[in-house]
């Protein structure tokens, strides 16, 4: 492989690596809070959709974005509403979030735009476009091999890849510096010590889910309106539960949540690359069977390459205060 | 709650449940969480610009109205009974499958090699070859997430649905490289040998004398029920599943009572999968009578959400798949009627259902067992 190739991948990772980035921490942030999110596909793929709704009838993708925020939020509040308020199982939930989203998109979108469950296709102004850094083609002509980096890996993409990059430290510094990070640490470890200083563990979790509501719904819209241009039905296909495993093998912490993202990532792009691809003493690989190189990469690394990953210990389990 | 029905973390609410009669928990609450899901599907169905009303109406008439309509919906509550048995095993362990679908298709491939290969032999005896290879197929697809978590803590939710895709890949491959009909352009297998089909539920009522329309309902209908029998012996019955519930209330206590947790969750999830295969006996065996790219097409899901609604019960199950086949052939009706409906709408309902008889399954429970409790007080103030 020379190295314009590794580029191309590594420039396939970054794209990749954007949404599952953002959907991770939002993950990062429900889990911290003691709160289990399946649900994190279907807020996606209802971003998505809001996202690819909103700009297509506004024209602009930034409202498309909010839309998609907004759709995220709302069904983050549906999920707090079972299991914080209600004491609601958190798998049942999240599932249910998945499944009710799998069926109202395409539905909303066939009675909407009569086009058989997908938007219309989004042009130009309505999409994220990417875009160049400084001197990115000046760097990339001039200076070896970190110029060539500089200008296919790090310079040309949209926005929302440039905030989800910015989106991990940012996550870091809340969870570990600020003062709702350490209440929302707290609260996932043990609810009733934050309970007993007179802290409302429901209010914390349902700040923590406001939180995960937003960046899953950002990550729709990443993949509608800056990496696709339109909403096409399951386009998550998968996403939001492989965000999950990356949250695990990153030990619920943002910087090492990341790299289990860009693996993943790497995992797809390689995929990409491989396809059709004869390997000296396999021959040409199925493609079913790369594709399925990420999925059974998650497996083998729950299975085992993980360490020991312990959970935030009040995870998965509802806070019944004591009467 | 009945003691023992429920998995783990699942239908515990925080009221006294010993004051207040089995039926409310059982019938009543189950039949409220289900209107208040249907009350929002009918706000989505406003939402894209039909009559409600009309909506249920021709649900209703189309799972139910007339004699083939009825077969439809019995022939997709088999399917839901079959996966709706397999979530609830795993539940009563503690235990949240998810992975339905994956065990159903590789089940389903297993059930599938059979007809393909025991071509002009008998159908009983095929059909008995193919519950067993089928249930390998599904136990076997189960077991290794179901080791993953046993012995190496790996999180089940996550390993079975990576293990749904990783199906899904596979048999794509089969369909499209391997399986599929010579000279054939769209992925499936050749068609089995006519004698090795499971006779239809029509074609088998005949024999003695019966005459009922034509549908796709067959005989895996019959050793659905049988599954339901068999599980409930199982799991209330047997050694076996007293020690699958008491590792799924309380693995600790399990421990101590010399019961070993990880060999119960590979139990309980073998059997889990077995069961969700048998959907191949419906699909593959009794309908399409060849392997078709997809034939689960979502079931196990659905599963979790009969599990939820039957209350973990095999009677409970058999209701509840028979709500959800109704809404499947309605579903499909609805979608013929309605310009603006399409077949997805069925999944919105599916979804809402689920939301409200499983997560908000406490909604209502509080406050109709304060209810419930004032009014048994009253008499006693009474006299």
């Amino acid at each position: 492989m020379d190295y314009l190739t590794l580029l191309s991948v590594l420039d396939g990772t970054v794209r990749t690596a954007a949404p599952l980035v953002l959907a991770a921490l939002a993950g990062l942030f429900a889990e911290r809070s003691g709160v289990v999110d399946i649900g994190l596909e279907g807020k996606m793929l209802a971003g998505a959709f809001a996202a690819a709704a909103a700009a297509s009838v506004t024209g602009s993708p930034w409202l498309g974005l909010l839309a998609a925020i907004g759709a995220g939020i709302l069904l983050s509040m549906v999920h707090a509403y079972a299991t914080v308020t209600h004491h609601g199982n958190q798998v049942v939930s999240g599932m249910a979030i998945n499944i009710l989203v799998a069926g109202l998109t395409p539905t909303l979108a066939f009675a909407w735009f009569q086009q058989g469950g997908q938007t219309p296709i989004l042009q130009a102004g309505e999409r994220f476009e990417s875009l160049a850094l400084p001197l990115a083609d000046m760097l990339g002509g001039a200076v070896p091999v970190l110029g060539p980096l500089y200008r296919e890996v790090i310079s040309g993409h949209n926005i929302l890849v440039y905030a989800a990059a910015l989106a991990v430290p940012a996550a870091a510094w809340v969870v570990y510096r600020s003062r709702f990070g350490l209440r929302l640490r707290a609260v996932g470890e043990n609810p009733s010590a934050v309970d007993t200083a007179g802290i409302s563990v429901a209010k914390l979790r349902y700040q923590a889910l406001v939180i995960c509501g937003a960046l899953t719904g950002a990550a729709g819209a990443y993949l509608s309106t800056a990496q696709g241009a339109g909403f096409v039905r399951d386009m998550t296909a998968g996403m939001g539960y492989l965000a999950l495993a990356a949250l695990i093998f990153g030990k619920w912490r943002p910087a090492p949540t990341l790299f289990a993202c860009l693996l993943f990532a790497l995992a797809d792009a390689v995929q990409i690359r491989l396809q059709g691809v004869a390997i000296p003493g396999i021959g040409i690989i199925p493609v079913q069977f790369i594709q399925m190189l990420p999925y059974v990469l998650t497996v083998l690394l729950l299975a085992g390459f993980v360490g020991k990953a312990v959970a935030p210990k009040a995870s998965g389990i509802p806070y019944v205060k004591e009467r | 709650m009945a003691s023992g029905t429920t998995a783990k973390g699942i239908g515990k609410g925080f009221g006294q449940p010993g004051e207040v009669p089995a039926w409310v928990n059982n019938a009543l609450l189950p039949v409220l969480n289900l209107v208040a899901a249907l009350v929002v599907s009918s706000l989505v169905i406003l939402a894209i610009g039909e009559n409600p009303l009309a909506a249920m109406e021709v649900l209703l008439y189309g799972s139910f109205g007339y004699p083939e309509a009825i077969g439809f919906t019995l022939y997709y509550a088999t399917n839901f009974i079959f996966t709706g048995l397999a979530v609830s095993v795993a539940f009563h362990c503690g235990l949240f499958n998810i992975g339905g679908e994956g065990q159903a298709y590789i089940g389903g491939l297993a059930i599938g090699l059979v007809g393909l290969t025991l071509g002009g032999m008998p159908w009983p005896v095929v059909a008995v070859v193919a519950i067993v290879a089928g249930a390998l197929g599904g136990a076997a697809w189960a077991y290794v997430p179901a080791y993953l978590q046993a012995k190496r803590g790996s999180h089940i939710v996550i390993t079975t649905i990576m293990f749904n895709f990783i199906a899904a890949s596979i048999m794509t491959y089969l369909l499209v490289d391997v399986l599929i009909a010579p000279g054939q352009q769209s992925p499936e297998s050749r068609q089995f040998d006519q004698s090795t089909w499971l006779p239809f539920m029509h074609q088998a009522l005949a024999w003695v004398g019966i005459d009922i329309p034509n549908s796709p309902l067959n005989l895996s209908f019959v050793w659905a029920l049988a599954c339901c029998a068999l599980v409930w012996v199982f799991v209330w019955h047997t050694r076996w599943g007293y020690e699958i519930r008491t590792v799924g209330q309380n693995e600790r206590a399990a421990v101590y009572a010399g019961i070993s947790p990880s060999r119960n969750i590979i139990l309980a999830m073998a059997i889990s999968g077995a069961l969700a295969a048998f959907v191949g006996l419906n699909e593959v065996l009794g309908v399409h009578h060849r392997l078709i790219l997809g034939f689960t097409g979502g079931v196990g899901f659905v599963g979790i959400a009969v599990a939820l609604m039957g209350r973990n019960h095999p009677i409970g199950i058999v209701l509840a798949a028979l709500l959800f086949g109704a809404l499947y052939q309605g579903g499909s009706e609805l979608a013929f009627e309605f310009p603006n409906i399409n077949r997805e709408m069925v999944v919105v309902i599916q979804g809402l259902v689920i939301l409200f008889a499983g997560a908000l399954e406490n909604l209502f429970k509080a406050r109709i067992e304060a209810l419930f409790r004032r009014t048994a007080r009253q008499p006693a103030a009474a006299g």
